[in-house]
């Protein structure tokens, strides 16, 4: 019995949003101002797991048979997920109310997401890797398309959900011949038998497969048809979530998988593919999101690059590239819910407010947020000293480490492409002349929290770097 | 490896052959003498109503979703059920306690659907 | 027991594997495309009990279970889906639906 509940105190967190999803559910069963309790009280369950995570790093190992690891990176990537959903819901309080109608399975939809990524980073075993993975995605398809009512809402959840299957395909059927080829599904297993099987054309095979269903979810080239108009259909505060934890929980799953890379155990037989997807993403993103005047799809687009730079680490296959990956990852998530949650502010009803014509003079109409705005715009184009520089930095230096100087060059390359359409929003927002009929700002105090929390974060990482990456370097093995 | 399917092919040929033979011979010799009784569709004595090819109600649609839904979730009942006297064996009572847990999960989400008038039919 | 060899399974699978690829790129008919990819994970399914049985090891049907249980999940809500598109547009035809374009 002791061994129990010593086996659910480790694995807590998870616990913790589960009973989250189970007593929301029930609030909105029970209470007719469930409206008003939902969302402080999934606050509450993001905020309270982000903290037991964050001081609970030292407790390391693995739970319930090998299917699970906690303490470490895997709580980093915890108390990022959970983080990240609380800034969401943050944002999502006045963003909601555009909509004229309330959907109170918002909440429990983003509480079982954020289980979903959590399963995913925890995951040791392959059982665990798919359950996240469709954990996460099944409440993405319902939440891209929560407003039902309106056309943009449902074509954006159509089209995620067909890819998304689509790729749900290809990462079951790579787990088949992964399991046939390894004769297991855990990834300890598979992770240290990696060397001879990289040698068996079957397991490679299925391999590859999984690794193109997992490149759907991070966005990355090929695979991006979705994203832009996903993201451009979708409720603004979710695309800024499916964005950031969607990807981090992907990227998560593929540091795990290809754990045998990092550490030099094995040979990188995936780099030529992931070298490509990353040169390929990179400068796609960077050169499409120039000619689009829609916020939401130049961030996509711009989701796509960033997905690239990140790939790049993935190709290098070295310790400092896992670290990179994930101060990456961290810094890409508040830079980019800050700049999601600061779209949800300017929107108006009905999609209007999306055009960067309607940023002209947003510094007059409210300073404070087109401030905020020009941060996260540098910090997205990586510009010293915010977060996004240094993961840009450690990904690059990690990539040259590992002799791919021409894809660290053509990273630096597209980076500079990618300053132009960051600091058009900033010379729209300052230098032109403002249009008299342009739409109020409405001030509301929950959506600015959550966009100061993220631009602190966001300082401090970039002023900061050393202490974030020291600590992810010292949990890796 | 093939002569071990032609037994298989031996019995597909004959009942193909035998099958058209008695319906080509019961056209050939029987008395046919058509009306319009017979020549309706069989309801097995009910009259017929209507085409077949008619559009449901919507309504069907949310019932299918939830019978999907709820109907295969039986599925982790029978592995467990089938192991249950050896967990009962090495775990003693608390061997129900994961099962309750998940049918505790899988009747929340039933109690939703219908506090939120999932069932409702108009 | 092992009358048919395991080749054989997996030459099935990865063909129908192929057809709801196939499918899912060519069809017009958002339904057509759900079903092929409900054959994807099918034939995922099939290579997952056919390795399961020849190992001798129970965990690739204990996948296949969780595969069709998250494949129901999946299908309610894409039927879900479905019909909410069918209800603003009156069609599923994936080439008519395309408000959003690059």
């Amino acid at each position: 019995m002791q061994n129990h509940f010593q086996e659910i105190y480790n694995v807590l967190p998870l616990v913790l949003v589960a009973c989250g999803v189970f007593l929301s559910v029930v609030i909105e069963i029970g209470s007719v101002k469930s409206e008003k309790i939902l969302p402080w009280f999934s606050v509450l369950v993001f905020l309270g797991t982000s903290l037991f995570s964050v001081f609970n790093l030292n407790n390391c190992g693995t739970a319930y048979n090998n299917m699970l690891s906690y303490g470490g990176n895997v709580f980093i990537f915890y108390s990022l997920f959970n983080l990240a959903a609380a800034l969401t819901v943050l944002s999502s309080m006045e963003y909601i109310k555009k909509y004229g109608s309330y959907f109170g399975e918002y909440y429990i939809l983003l509480l079982s997401s954020v289980l979903g990524m959590m399963l995913m980073a925890g995951a040791r075993d392959l059982f665990m890797v798919f359950i996240g993975l469709e954990l996460m995605s099944i409440c993405f398809y319902v939440l891209a398309g929560i407003n039902r009512k309106k056309q943009n809402a449902n074509e954006a959840s159509l089209k995620y959900f067909l890819l998304g299957s689509f790729a749900t395909g290809f990462v079951v059927y790579g787990i088949a011949l992964i399991f046939g080829t390894a004769h297991t599904t855990s990834l300890e297993v598979i992770v240290s038998n990696f060397g001879s099987l990289s040698h068996n054309l079957l397991f490679v095979t299925g391999m590859l497969l999984f690794l193109v269903g997992f490149s759907f979810k991070i966005a990355a080239f090929p695979f991006h048809m979705w994203v832009p108009d996903v993201y451009q259909g979708s409720a603004t505060t979710v695309s800024g979530l499916m964005s950031t934890g969607g990807k981090a929980a992907a990227f998560s799953v593929l540091l795990i998988a290809l754990g045998a890379v990092f550490p030099g155990n094995a040979a990188n037989v995936f780099r030529p593919y992931f070298a490509a997807i990353a040169a390929f993403s990179m400068l796609y993103g960077s050169i499409v999101a120039i000619s689009q005047n829609n916020l939401k799809r130049m961030l996509a687009y711009s989701s796509i690059a960033h997905a690239g730079y990140m790939a790049i680490g993935l190709a290098a296959g070295n310790r400092e590239s896992v670290a990179g990956i994930m101060f990456y990852l961290v810094a890409y998530t508040f830079m980019n819910l800050g700049a999601f949650g600061i779209i949800a502010m300017v929107e108006g009803a009905d999609d209007t407010n999306l055009e960067l014509k309607d940023y002209i003079g947003l510094s007059q109409r409210h300073p404070l947020l087109s401030a905020l705005m020009a941060l996260f715009m540098f910090s997205l184009s990586g510009l010293p000293p915010f977060a996004g520089f240094f993961g840009k930095y450690y990904v690059f230096i990690s990539a040259i480490k590992a002799d791919l100087t021409w894809l660290a060059i053509l990273g630096v390359v597209s980076s500079v492409i990618s300053v132009y359409f960051y600091l058009r929003v900033i010379v729209y927002m300052y230098f032109k002349e403002p249009e008299p009929e342009a739409l109020p700002v409405h001030n509301n105090a929950n959506g600015v929290l959550a966009v100061v929390i993220s631009a602190i974060l966001v300082v401090m990482f970039g002023i900061f770097p050393g202490t974030l990456i020291n600590l992810i370097t010292s949990y890796l093995r | 490896m093939i002569e071990q399917y032609i037994p298989i092919f031996l019995v597909i040929g004959v009942s193909v052959v035998f099958s058209m033979a008695v319906i080509a011979s019961s056209k050939l010799f029987g008395p046919q003498r058509p009306d319009s009784e017979k020549l309706s569709t069989y309801e097995s004595g009910m009259k017929p109503v209507g085409g077949v090819r008619e559009r449901i109600s919507i309504k069907y649609y949310l019932v299918a979703m939830l019978f999907i839904v709820f109907d295969i979730e039986v599925i982790f009942v029978y592995p467990w059920g089938v192991e249950f006297k050896k967990l009962l064996g090495e775990q003693g009572i608390s061997a129900l306690v994961p099962m309750i847990i998940f049918l505790v999960v899988l009747e929340l989400g039933y109690l939703y659907v219908y506090k939120k008038g999932g069932l409702k039919w108009d | 027991m092992n009358l048919i060899p395991i080749e054989y399974y997996l030459i099935l699978s990865a063909f129908m594997f192929a057809v709801g690829v196939t499918g899912v790129l060519i069809r017009k008919n958002a339904i057509v495309v759900f079903m092929c990819i409900e054959l994807m994970l099918n034939s995922g399914n099939l290579a997952l009990v056919a390795f399961s049985s020849y190992m001798g090891s129970s965990a690739g049907q204990i996948f296949v279970f969780f595969v069709m249980t998250v494949a129901a999940a999946e299908a309610a809500v894409g039927l879900a889906i479905i019909i909410a598109i069918f209800r603003n547009k009156l069609t599923v035809n994936i080439d008519e639906i395309n408000i959003f374009k690059w």
